[in-house]
């Protein structure tokens, strides 16, 4: 008997199945290939824009990704850092070899953690309640909770110009039968897709036509833990190319053969609209000459150069054409040619925040089986589901945190309370105060929730609590400390090329001027980390937006405190919209702030809700 | 939140036609009970019917009643009109024989509420319900009914859609920053973009102040010595005897208050005590009450005596609003002349009894304000304090990312206050939602509609 089975080894896998057996739970990874845990099916890259920032929390909670990424990482950057504090994020190139290898390291040296090469045929569930899986092979395997990562391999089909053949990524066994199973169980499956551009032998390109894009000369780590393993000076390099007038005729002229427009008639999924196929983009936005692209290294190991850019499900006598096309891939050779993906997934809306399904008791799901795209999407979610399991083990509330406190949370919420239509891809424009889920305090904003439940050791939590002590100590310096307007001081200042004072001024106020970086105050106080010098640095400038930020975030948070009764009945609301009713009986929000947020729900509805809650929703239970 | 409520919807004035209204699902069943003449609940969807009303035998008033049938209608419920003929307190009769029939009396604003709850209008459309409710001259009614089309919440739209734009591209290139063929937002191409959103919400936020002269009236005080006319001049202008006139100095110690609509403006007139330095207390606190007025009134209206030289107190007075919109009347013109005008500006000559000088009086008043040149078609305003502050407020967060951009802030924190001046132009629209925002508009409403 399993205290959590965790089925599939994904990014989500790993990360649920780690949280489990670290918070003491006897944990039982089942895979359907050993060799594909933590496997990267698509760009060899961690992070980006919002992504990155997620790394990051993921790692503040005691997750794993952040360390594994910054083990397996070839080239970093810094996005947006010509931008404010809030948008900045990291974005690594991440080797496909060293990842999987590192992260399966991880696992079979963690305790309570079994790996088992198997595939689930079926959940066994009594009563709603979930008590293990029934495997392929016909063996049943008992646990008190399941965590479903099963990714891309429900019922997935490859779809290349008029083929298709039911397959997972690099042609696996695809599971035939969960799907139909959790369709039966009381589950909304729904279609979703998404595609991989083609993979090019780096030797068949002609890199003297490409522009190189190499990373950051400052040094940088997802991992709070702040160990570099890469080489800063000798990071491998990407390379920006463009679509040609060529590549659009192409395209144009086999426009048919491609699976999407025609190759295929019977498409259902639903394609993610950030991460268009290349045919998608030259037919909507017909206007634009040309499409960028990149040549991303998967691996310091192998050869593979992957397309970024350029995914496709055309034909593969049209792939070899369409990248002939393009400059210095005139004679370039395919590895792998592109294909787009069909899976399926379940409604998001038919789980509670905790990622524990409202139709199954003890059971989760995470990662694309909800709906989302991406590693860090989907590693994040692994976490979450892991640590609430656990937590549900030992009779604890379940670890929900707040759009204001993570991007996770955001994810979650949007998941729960939106759902989705096409493949969940993290943007920072999704999240309401970006301004306090920055890059830099992820430490800061989930280190004690990661502690407090167990995965964050004694040493990683007191490197943080002496890094509040010193950012609190560091600002109290800069409020004492003056500058006085004699001609040293004055000198000082015109040194620095900002207005000199008649008033004295302390170096906190100072650092409040744009122009003045903490850089140039450093010989005025003592010695600080430069994490410690950043931090305080956004904190003391920003002062204004951030209190704002606070503010709104807390009328916000009021608004999520006000919880709706669980057991309230729509169809007693007079006059709610028939959409706005029949959306609250799905997703049954919990709280007045969560309805606000479901689309099809109007202020109007909302009113009616708090009316009838406030006068007659204890007269109708009586 | 479903049952028929009813209400008086027109003024509690004499003379008028009295319009009971009901709204709700039995509206049209229980206006039936009482109503003696065609089967309501059979006639032909809007139509108005004649017959009486009746308490069980006794009639109470002949009546016109209107029939109108749920969805078609002001709430989107079944609506009755009951307009009874006779006096008011017919009308007050009708209607506790509803309120006895199954009837709720409607709460302030409810009928508004219930057409907003119903989909039936937006929060824009809703204060200008309001607006014709209280709207008590024909330049503001012709306003009001301008807003109810859309206009402002269109020019508004307008103006959130340009904020938008800039947002969404500051996202874009936020979230795919590798992307080197997006237009990349720097605060240069914005801050022109900034100050011309800034300028137009400075033009709806001056049409507003400007309508709100005209929505509200102009607050007018009469001032003068005791006896010089003021209370004549004010009925004159009421054309009904409100101020007490007599012609003992003194008299009227209490300001009368009445408004008048000339040509379309609509003026709150304040009559005052008269002002003369006394040694009577009670007198005095009326004096100062009535020096007082001068500084918070928007037009006054001084008047001296053609009989009597100007005296100190005058001059003081003279001196006093002589940076206001003022106009001097000199009256008892048909008495001898014994005062130097040569000093003074914008007098209106004026005999109450023989009942010169007061079509003057509002030729200038008609001027002074200028209304022909406002064309009220184009006019896009907002009516209510709460949609002129949040216009206000979105000035001064367009306002705070100009001044952020030339701080060299970055495009994401300029953005922060960008946000959350689209947030107040939706909250002007009903798009955001904020909690007690429904209360404090509804409660607004006059009873009726």
């Amino acid at each position: 008997m399993y205290d959590v089975i965790v089925i599939g080894g994904g990014h989500a896998g790993c990360e649920a199945a780690l949280a489990s057996a670290r918070m003491n739970h006897k944990t039982l990874l089942v895979t359907g290939n050993i060799n594909n845990i933590a496997d990267m099916p698509c760009n060899p890259s961690i992070g980006g824009s919002a992504k990155g920032i997620i790394v990051r929390e993921i790692d503040a909670l005691g997750g794993e990704m952040g360390r594994n990424a910054d083990k397996s990482l070839f080239q970093m950057k810094m996005l947006n850092s010509s931008k404010g504090p809030a948008v900045r994020s990291l974005r690594a190139q991440a080797d496909k070899i060293t990842y999987p290898k590192e992260m399966l390291k991880t696992l079979k040296s963690t305790n309570n953690l079994e790996i088992l090469e198997a595939m689930v045929k079926e959940l066994i569930v009594e009563n709603n309640k979930v008590k293990g899986v029934i495997l392929e092979d016909g063996n049943k395997i008992k646990s008190k909770t399941v965590i479903m990562t099963t990714g891309t391999y429900l019922k997935s089909d490859i779809l290349v110009g008029s083929t298709r053949i039911r397959k997972g990524p690099h042609g696996e066994q695809t599971s035939n039968y969960l799907s139909d199973n959790l369709k039966k169980l009381g589950f909304n499956i729904k279609r979703l897709k998404t595609g991989t551009p083609p993979r090019i032998d780096k030797s068949s390109i002609d890199f003297s036509k490409t522009r190189v894009e190499t990373g950051d000369d400052t040094p940088y780590t997802f991992s709070f833990d702040n160990n570099i393993y890469y080489n800063v000076n000798n990071q491998v390099p990407c390379h920006l190319i463009y679509t040609t007038e060529n590549t659009h005729k192409i395209i144009k002229d086999n426009l048919n053969k491609s699976s999407m427009y025609g190759g295929l008639d019977d498409i259902k999924g639903v394609g993610p609209r950030y991460c268009p196929s290349i045919e998608d983009k030259i037919v909507r936005f017909s206007d634009k000459e040309r499409h960028q692209l990149f040549l991303e290294p998967e691996s310091i190991y192998y050869d593979d150069i992957y397309l970024q850019g350029f995914s496709t499900s055309m034909p593969v006598d049209v792939q070899e054409k369409m990248v002939h096309s393009l400059p210095g891939l005139e004679n370039a050779k395919i590895l792998k040619y592109a294909y787009a993906i069909e899976y399926d997934a379940i409604d998001s809306r038919q789980l509670n925040l905790s990622l524990e399904t409202k139709v199954i008791e003890n059971l989760y799901t995470a990662g694309q089986i909800n709906g989302t795209s991406g590693y860090e999407e989907a590693a994040c979610q692994g976490l979450i589901a892991g640590i609430n399991a656990s937590l549900k083990l030992k009779g604890k509330d379940p670890l929900i945190l707040k759009r204001s406190e993570a991007y996770i949370g955001v994810l979650i919420d949007d998941l729960i309370t939106k759902g989705i239509m096409d493949p969940y891809r993290m943007l920072t424009s999704r999240a309401e105060y970006r301004l306090l889920l920055r890059n830099d305090n992820a430490d800061m904003r989930l280190t004690e929730y990661g502690y407090q439940i167990g995965l964050i050791s004694d040493l990683k939590y007191k490197k943080f609590v002496d890094k509040k002590e010193s950012i609190d100590r560091l600002i109290n310096e800069l409020k004492i400390k003056k500058i006085i307007p004699n001609s040293l001081g004055n000198n000082f200042l015109r040194e620095m090329n900002t207005t000199e004072i008649k008033d004295s001024i302390t170096l906190y106020d100072l650092l409040k001027r744009p122009e003045i970086k903490i850089d140039y105050l450093k010989d005025l106080f003592g010695k600080y980390s430069k994490d410690v010098l950043e931090q305080v640095e956004i904190s003391v400038k920003y002062e204004g937006y951030i209190k704002k930020a606070l503010k709104d975030a807390e009328k916000f948070n009021e608004l999520d405190s006000k919880k709706i009764p669980s057991d309230i009945d729509y169809s007693k609301i007079k006059n709610l919209a028939s959409e706005a009713r029949q959306k609250l009986e799905n997703i049954r929000p919990t709280s007045i702030g969560q309805a606000m947020r479901i689309s099809g729900v109007n202020p109007v509805d909302i009113s009616l809700i708090m009316v009838y809650i406030k006068k007659e929703y204890f007269y109708d239970r009586k | 939140m479903n049952d028929t409520i009813c209400a008086i919807s027109t003024p509690l004035a004499p003379g008028a036609i009295s319009i009971i209204r009901m709204s709700g699902s039995e509206a049209i069943s229980i206006a039936n009970k009482v109503f003696i003449g065609k089967n309501l609940e059979k006639v032909n969807d809007h139509t108005i019917n004649y017959g009486h009303v009746y308490d069980g035998d006794e009639l109470i008033d002949e009546v016109m009643v209107s029939v109108m049938r749920e969805p078609n209608t002001y709430t989107r419920e079944d609506i009755i009109e009951i307009n009874a003929h006779g006096s008011v307190a017919s009308a007050k009769r009708i209607l506790t024989l509803l309120l006895k029939s199954g009837c709720r009396l409607a709460n302030p604003g409810e009928f508004t509420e219930r057409a907003f709850i119903n989909g039936r209008i937006d929060l824009v459309e809703a204060e200008s319900v309001m607006d014709i409710i209280d709207s008590k001259s024909e330049k503001s009614l012709s306003m009001a009914v301008n807003q109810l089309s859309g206009s402002t919440s269109n020019k508004i739209k307008d103006i959130r859609k340009k904020i938008s734009d800039i947002e969404s591209n500051i996202e874009v290139n936020i979230d795919f920053p590798e992307y080197d063929d997006i237009t990349v937002l720097s605060n240069e191409i914005i801050k022109p973009k900034l100050v011309e959103i800034s300028d137009e919400l400075h033009t709806l936020l001056n049409n507003s102040k400007d309508s709100k002269i005209i929505k509200d009236g102009i607050d007018t005080v009469i001032i003068g010595k005791p006896n010089v006319g003021k209370s004549s001049i004010l009925n004159k202008l009421l054309e009904e005897d409100k101020a007490i006139v007599t012609d003992i100095p003194g008299t009227t110690r209490d300001i009368v208050e009445g408004s008048v609509d000339i040509n379309g403006i609509r003026l709150n007139l304040i009559d005052t005590a008269g002002i003369r330095y006394t040694d009577d207390v009670v007198e005095s606190i009326g004096v100062k009450k009535s020096l007082d007025l001068i500084d918070k009134a928007s037009l006054i209206i001084f008047v001296l005596n053609n009989n009597t030289e100007i005296t100190k107190e005058e001059l003081d007075i003279l001196n006093k609003i002589k940076d206001k919109n003022y106009i001097i009347i000199v009256n008892k013109i048909d008495l001898e002349k014994k005062i130097d005008d040569s000093n003074l500006n914008n007098v209106v000559y004026m005999s109450t009894i023989n009942n010169i000088g007061i079509d003057q009086l509002k030729d200038i008043i008609t001027k002074m304000y200028e209304l022909d040149k406002i064309n009220i078609k184009d006019f896009n305003y907002l009516s209510s304090a709460r949609s002129i502050s949040l216009i206000e407020k979105a000035i001064i967060s367009i306002d705070k990312s100009i001044k952020a951009i030339e701080e060299g802030m970055p495009i994401d924190i300029v953005e922060v206050e960008i946000n959350e001046a689209s947030e107040y132009l939706g909250d002007i629209l009903g798009i955001n939602y904020k909690e007690d925002l429904f209360d404090q508009l509804f409660s607004n409403f006059c009873l009726g509609k």
